[in-house]
């Protein structure tokens, strides 16, 4: 029941703080009912007052003339003994009845203060003995000539009863009662009320619409522009607002035109240049491979035969092959920045465990980790980790986490964890080694970006790989984020949702794992080292 | 014997220093600079491997590969400045078995072409037979039920490999070092690809294979029809 209550009050809130129109609405409605509520309820008191008093004038003149009228008929009868007293006191309420209508009712009672022991039947209602109050009798017994009080028929009428006192002779003092009916006076009223009630409905109604009305002439431009404005940043930039006259909206219309119109120009130019931008980097890089190509083979040529040269030129041999390793890696990863810029980058789905992948690619840099006194150590929670990923381009941002951590490790171990959950995968890459402040690791994703700018890079990373990384990981819907503490070390995570229906709510593992959260992930699994290390590099 | 190679390439240095890796090597080399010429050369010169670059002045890289396997089987490798997805898979659907991108070290693109000439020599039986087709190994032929089915030498390895082990999964990377030689994980759209021409060859109804099985998640299967 209370839920059945709440969501359609839930929906009157969101419709509350979403419509203008109908909150205006809304707000007329309650507004015009109660001012019309409380008017009529004062009209219908003054005409109900108005119409009783006037009733009540009528009745207390005509109850005290009937009851004057009957006192001086039994005073002027001789009557003396039980049955000419009955006699008299049946004449005299007959001669009242007549006098007073069908529609008055009346009942005569013995006083309470009454012993003279004349037993006289006075023939009144018992239903309308009862509705007589004790106060109203103690009033009567008092003596106070006209005592009178709105009571209730037995039928529900309302009625007005009014007291006097008929002193019978030898039977003692009597209350003689008079009931008024105000039938007709209620009918009057509720005819009066039905027409009160009407012409509030009508002008409330009336009113409501009056508001709606305006409100919507005034609402509806804003809605327009509103709806344009969406569509605008949608990025259908030639979406412009309908002028209409020479008011206010139109003024509206034609400067949120304006300003339509500008950024359009804005935008269009700036597409046209970032995309000649790409295009330039994306032409330099093809351009530059096929001298390089020629490069690289002359310069594997010579240093496979650098053994016999003089030392000098073989260290050149030596040092040129190294570094146009470097210079491959640079560019190749300039082009792939360029090709996601240029929303080039086309995505090829396969549902594979992501543990493969890290297990892969931690057993590939396990050679040059070592070299560096790194150990990498792998830990993996139960569970099958599948995901729809492109392998190519994840397995590169295990890549770059991997050489990043093993680079930054400075010999203590970099630990890497795979979790998974419903919705997404998980890999926290941990070292222990430098670290990061915070605004460092806001910035390390940035293209280029170096924590120590003095600092030459060991691991041969051009500057690109983390912000690759990061670009592939946005390619699957996916996260990929860092945490630091200098000294600490520093701790990156990558979410990969396992299917289109994106990552969820909780992610399988958090940022930053402490050494011992690791091992309680699961069993650690055994790398492999692999047999050709020079092979591997070659490849990645 | 020597293998012969044909260099298809317009830049006159890389041709040049390709041709000086490859005769280091013990190959024989032959070299077209235009596209136009490449078909031509390749009918008079016979070579046991093709490299190809694919943009070329004249007939793009891309048409020549079709030219060639539309007359012959002969192991294409694509040398590729662009690495985008579109170019290379476009390359190998048009029937080239293997690709290189530039630049490449001279032991790698060694290491693509000694892959593609290396035959899968036989101890194991030398007919192999898998659902309804008997696959001659020796003869690198392939029947059914008679009737020859054409395959490249790559297409042929990669049936026989599958079917040497029926039943047992291969995945992409076990492929990729088995037929293509790759000794570290590589590009497995070549084993995607190849897998689907593959299939447009053998099976009965491609979009269903019954022959070479996909298992999902993990890789591909020789599948047991029994005829």
């Amino acid at each position: 029941m209370g839920a059945a209550a709440a969501a359609p009050s839930r929906r009157l809130a969101g419709q509350w703080r979403r419509s203008l129109l109908f909150r205006v609405g809304a707000t007329t409605l309650l507004i015009g009912l109660g001012t019309v509520a409380l008017l009529g309820a004062y009209v219908n008191a003054q005409i109900r007052d108005g119409l009783v008093e006037t009733r009540v004038d009528r009745i207390l003149q005509q109850s005290a003339q009937d009851a004057s009228t009957a006192q001086d008929d039994i005073d002027a009868s001789p009557a003396e003994n039980t049955n000419d007293l009955q006699q008299l006191v049946d004449d005299v309420t007959d001669k009242l009845r007549v006098l007073g209508g069908d529609d008055r009712k009346l009942v005569l009672l013995q006083s309470p203060s009454n012993n003279t022991g004349v037993p006289i039947t006075t023939g009144g209602n018992p239903e309308l003995v009862n509705i007589i109050s004790e106060d109203m009798q103690a009033s009567v017994a008092a003596g106070t000539p006209q005592s009178w009080q709105f009571v209730p028929m037995p039928d529900g009428t309302p009625a007005v009863v009014v007291g006097s006192n008929l002193d019978i002779r030898n039977a003692g003092p009597h209350e003689l009662y008079f009931f008024y009916p105000l039938q007709a006076e209620q009918q009057t009223l509720s005819l009066i009320q039905r027409v009160l009630g009407l012409g509030a409905g009508m002008l409330v109604a009336l009113v409501v619409f009056m508001t709606w009305w305006v409100t919507n002439q005034a609402v509806r431009p804003v809605r327009d522009a509103a709806r344009v404005a969406s569509r605008l940043a949608e990025g259908r930039l030639s979406e412009r607002m309908k002028v209409r006259g020479n008011d206010e909206m139109a003024t509206l219309a034609r400067t949120f035109n304006e300003m339509a119109e500008s950024l359009q120009r804005q935008i269009t130019r700036m597409e046209e240049l970032s995309r000649l931008q790409r295009r330039f980097v994306s032409d330099v890089s093809h351009e530059l491979r096929t001298p390089l190509t020629t490069v690289r083979m002359a310069s594997d040529v010579l240093y496979d035969a650098r053994s016999d040269f003089s030392p000098e030129v073989a260290r050149s041999a030596e040092l040129l092959s190294g570094q146009l390793d470097r210079f491959e890696t640079l560019l190749a990863d300039l082009l792939e920045i360029s090709r996601i810029d240029a929303g080039a980058a086309r995505l090829e789905f396969e549902e594979i465990s992501i543990a493969d992948v890290v297990r892969d690619e931690a057993e590939a840099m396990g050679h040059p980790a070592r070299n560096v006194g790194v150990e990498l150590r792998l830990w993996v929670a139960d569970g099958e980790h599948i995901a729809s990923m492109d392998r190519p381009r994840v397995g590169r941002i295990i890549r770059n986490l991997l050489s990043n951590a093993v680079e930054h490790a400075q010999g203590h171990p970099v630990d890497i964890g795979v979790e998974s959950n419903g919705r997404a995968v998980a890999v926290v890459v941990r070292d222990y080694g430098i670290g990061l402040t915070q605004q460092q690791a806001d910035r390390v994703f940035d293209r280029f970006w170096r924590a120590d700018a003095a600092r030459a890079r060991t691991m041969g990373g051009t500057g690109l790989g983390l912000s690759i990384a990061r670009e592939d990981a946005r390619l699957h819907g996916g996260k990929l984020e860092a945490w630091g503490r200098p000294g600490e070390g520093a701790s990156f995570r990558l979410l990969l949702p396992r299917t289109s229906r994106g990552l969820g709510q909780d992610a399988p593992l958090q940022i930053v794992l402490r050494e011992s959260e690791f091992e309680s992930l699961g069993p650690r699994r055994v790398l492999e080292a692999h047999p050709d290390p020079e092979y591997t590099e070659s490849t990645s | 014997m020597t293998a012969r190679i044909l260099v298809v390439d317009d830049d006159p240095a890389v041709a040049e220093m390709i041709g000086i890796v490859l005769r280091a090597d013990g190959f024989e080399t032959e070299f077209c600079d235009h596209g136009d010429k490449a078909l031509a050369i390749f009918r008079e010169t016979h070579p046991d491997v093709v490299l190809l670059d694919l943009m070329l002045p004249g007939r793009s890289g891309i048409d020549i590969c079709r030219d060639i396997r539309a007359e012959s089987g002969v192991p294409i490798i694509m040398l590729t400045a662009k690495s985008d997805t579109v170019d290379v898979v476009l390359g190998l659907e048009s029937g080239a078995d293997d690709y290189v991108p530039k630049p490449f070290k001279p032991r790698e693109l060694i290491a693509r072409v000694r892959a593609r000439l290396r035959r899968n020599d036989s101890a194991a039986p030398s007919v192999v037979r898998i659902g309804d087709l008997e696959i001659d190994v020796t003869g690198h032929r392939v029947t059914r039920a008679g009737e020859v089915i054409q395959l490249t030498p790559l297409e042929f390895d990669v049936l026989v490999t599958l079917a040497r082990s029926p039943g047992q999964v291969f995945t992409r990377e076990v492929l990729l070092e088995d037929v293509w030689g790759y000794r570290h994980a590589a590009d497995t759209r070549l084993v995607n690809v190849h897998i689907q021409r593959l299939r447009a060859k053998i099976e009965r109804d491609p979009e269903n294979p019954e022959i070479v099985v996909t298992v999902r998640g993990v890789g591909y299967k020789a599948g047991g029809v029994s005829s």
